[in-house]
């Protein structure tokens, strides 16, 4: 009975999934983001500054070997944290999980299918961004460090979607949900070497500040993975660590700043259509 | 015939508001229920307690012999909910929709059955962003059936609508009210509850202040009439007149409608306080009540809520 039971809720779970998957790609400006915006980046960055090589302390790599891992781990966050925290801010105001809360069906595997979906995208994202990397820019990667590649895409994506779902908390509507993950997002870039590398030469506070989130552990963690210099199996334990911690914070949030209900002025989906015709 | 749901002495406050104010009724199984009162009288309130959307502060609630509070997985298998403002995924269509939360219920209805009975067969493959409001509500409406329930709850089910889709969507309903389920639905309009239910209860400022069949509270306004006429200034002292009246008067602007049992003692004092004052009564009439005025002078209506009230019928 049990065992029946479960397997009932798991072929749930992937129903949904599906579900939220092909409403992923009727929705084009998520896929955008998420998908071609990465892709097109690297194919810039590249075109950009193709020739120049990055000197580490480690010795020179092309800019390409620099970019490949760090735009696919940008792919994964924008996959996972930006649109979870858009998506579900937009369920909750149109009242999709309120509907939810009155089937049979445990609100947890909805929410499952819309961050397994999200998940799913995240590793769409990183396989098209190294693809292109390895086939067209020639980037290196070994079989020995595809162990470590895996656990840091597993772990990176897991924290980032954790902290999606808790960032719906901050969004009392969702019209502030886009706003909002681009203005954590996009500042952690910029100092996680995610478009530029500062190793060194940049201000200490600004690696203090990059250290302190998880999107720069989640970058060298992945990046050490690809990197030429680095022994097989890279792993990066303590870098790994922050983004599992990072996780367990965001899941406390998460756990109690989650809303089922629209806030009161949310728009509902009957002001939003307007006149019944 | 069995009870489907039992309710008693149920409350709930918002902050200092008294929503739902010492609710008692009972529904039985096969029934159709109107729940009928304006807007802010606690219908909504008290049907998200009954679905279990909602805890209640006091009172006793068993629905299908059911806590809702604690039902769980197992009660909403039985039941069926159509929100006021509930969303559902728009980017598939009423099909894939309808497949995906049907897979959650033990039993549910085949989805070609249901997509005819809510008359959605021409858009059933389109997304349902791209159907009309009146479509969509139909849309939730199947969305609510899918599971095959015992009980179903309609949750103004035609709010917004034109003429034309509320016919319609009245059809619909009505279909399912032949099909022996229990509903219970919230409405503010009087014919749509006149239209749907067995039995009506009138809701107004969180507490039940009518309940009954249609033929009861026909006769219980049977021994009513109506007498109406207009002042020929606002600024007459109302209350002067309304005061001493058997019946309850209500003012809107120069119109004054009084519902009484004893329209003769009153119809003698409205005249008498005319003639002493020298005034004309203009278009003064006499005349039996009707339902509507009976549910006018339920729910309060008076001269504080005039632009909410005929004007815009």
């Amino acid at each position: 009975m049990s065992e029946h039971r479960a397997a009932g809720r798991a072929s749930l779970v992937v129903r949904h999934i599906r579900a939220q998957n092909r409403i992923f790609w009727r929705v084009p400006i998520g896929a955008f983001f998420a998908l071609f915006l990465p892709v097109m980046m690297l194919v810039l960055f590249v075109a950009l500054f193709g020739s120049d090589a990055y000197t580490t302390e480690y010795g020179e790599v092309s800019r390409a070997q620099f970019y490949t891992p760090a735009l696919a781990v940008f792919a994964v966050a924008s996959a996972t944290f930006t649109n979870l925290a858009i998506n579900l801010s937009i369920r909750r105001d149109e009242g999709i999980l309120r509907r939810v809360r009155g089937t049979p069906l445990p609100p947890w595997i909805y929410l499952a299918g819309v961050i397994g979906s999200a998940v799913y995208m995240a590793l769409i994202g990183t396989v098209a961004v190294v693809t292109l990397g390895v086939v067209a820019y020639g980037v290196n990667i070994e079989s020995a460090k595809l162990p470590a590649m895996a656990v840091a895409l597993v772990l990176g994506a897991t924290a980032f979607a954790t902290w999606g779902v808790a960032l719906t908390a901050f969004t009392r509507t969702a019209a502030a949900a886009p706003a909002l993950a681009n203005a954590v997002l996009l500042p952690l870039a910029f100092v996680s070497n995610v478009f530029v590398s500062f190793e060194g030469e940049a201000p200490a506070w600004l690696l203090l500040v990059g250290d302190a989130f998880p999107l720069r552990h989640f970058v060298i963690s992945f990046g050490e993975a690809m990197s030429p210099f680095s022994e097989a199996p890279a792993f990066v334990p303590d870098r790994l660590g922050v983004l599992v911690a990072w996780t367990v914070v965001g899941a406390l949030v998460a756990w109690r700043g989650f809303r089922w209900e629209p806030a009161v002025g949310a728009s509902s989906p009957r002001s939003r259509r307007g006149n019944t015709r | 015939m069995n009870t489907a749901i039992r309710v008693r002495g149920l409350a709930k406050s918002y902050g200092g508001l008294r929503a739902v104010d010492g609710v008692s009724f009972d529904v039985a199984e096969g029934e159709v229920l109107a729940i009928l009162g304006p807007n802010g009288a606690g219908k909504t309130t008290t049907v998200e307690i009954l679905e279990g959307h909602r805890n209640r502060d006091s009172g006793e609630v068993s629905v299908l012999g059911t806590d809702p509070d604690s039902g769980g997985r197992r009660f909403r298998d039985r039941i069926g909910i159509v929100l006021q403002a509930a969303g559902v995924d728009r980017e598939l269509s009423t099909r894939e929709a309808l497949e995906l939360y049907g897979a959650a219920y033990s039993s549910p209805r085949s989805i070609d059955e249901l997509i005819e009975l809510v008359e959605l067969q021409d858009s059933a493959d389109d997304r349902i962003v791209s159907l009309s409001g009146g479509q969509q509500r139909r849309v939730d409406l199947a969305l609510g059936l899918i599971g095959n329930p015992e009980l179903i709850f309609l949750d103004e089910p035609t709010t917004g609508f034109d003429q034309r889709a509320r016919r319609r969507s009245w059809d619909v309903i009505s279909n399912l009210t032949s099909l022996g389920r229990t509903i219970v639905l919230t409405t503010h309009y009087l014919d749509e509850a006149e239209y749907l239910a067995d039995r009506i209860a009138v809701m107004s400022k969180g507490r039940i202040v009518a309940d009954g069949t249609l033929a009861e509270l026909r006769e219980s306004l049977q021994s009513d009439t109506k007498i109406a006429f207009e002042l020929p200034r606002l600024e007459e002292p109302l209350m002067e007149l309304l005061d001493p009246l058997v019946g309850q008067g209500r003012g809107r602007g120069r119109r004054v409608e009084v519902l009484t049992p004893a329209p003769t003692v009153d119809l003698a004092h409205i005249t008498s306080w005319a003639v002493q004052r020298g005034i004309e009564l203009d278009g003064l009439t006499v005349e039996s009540a009707d339902l509507e005025d009976v549910y006018l002078s339920l729910v309060g209506e008076d001269e504080d809520s005039e632009d909410s009230g005929r004007a815009d019928e």
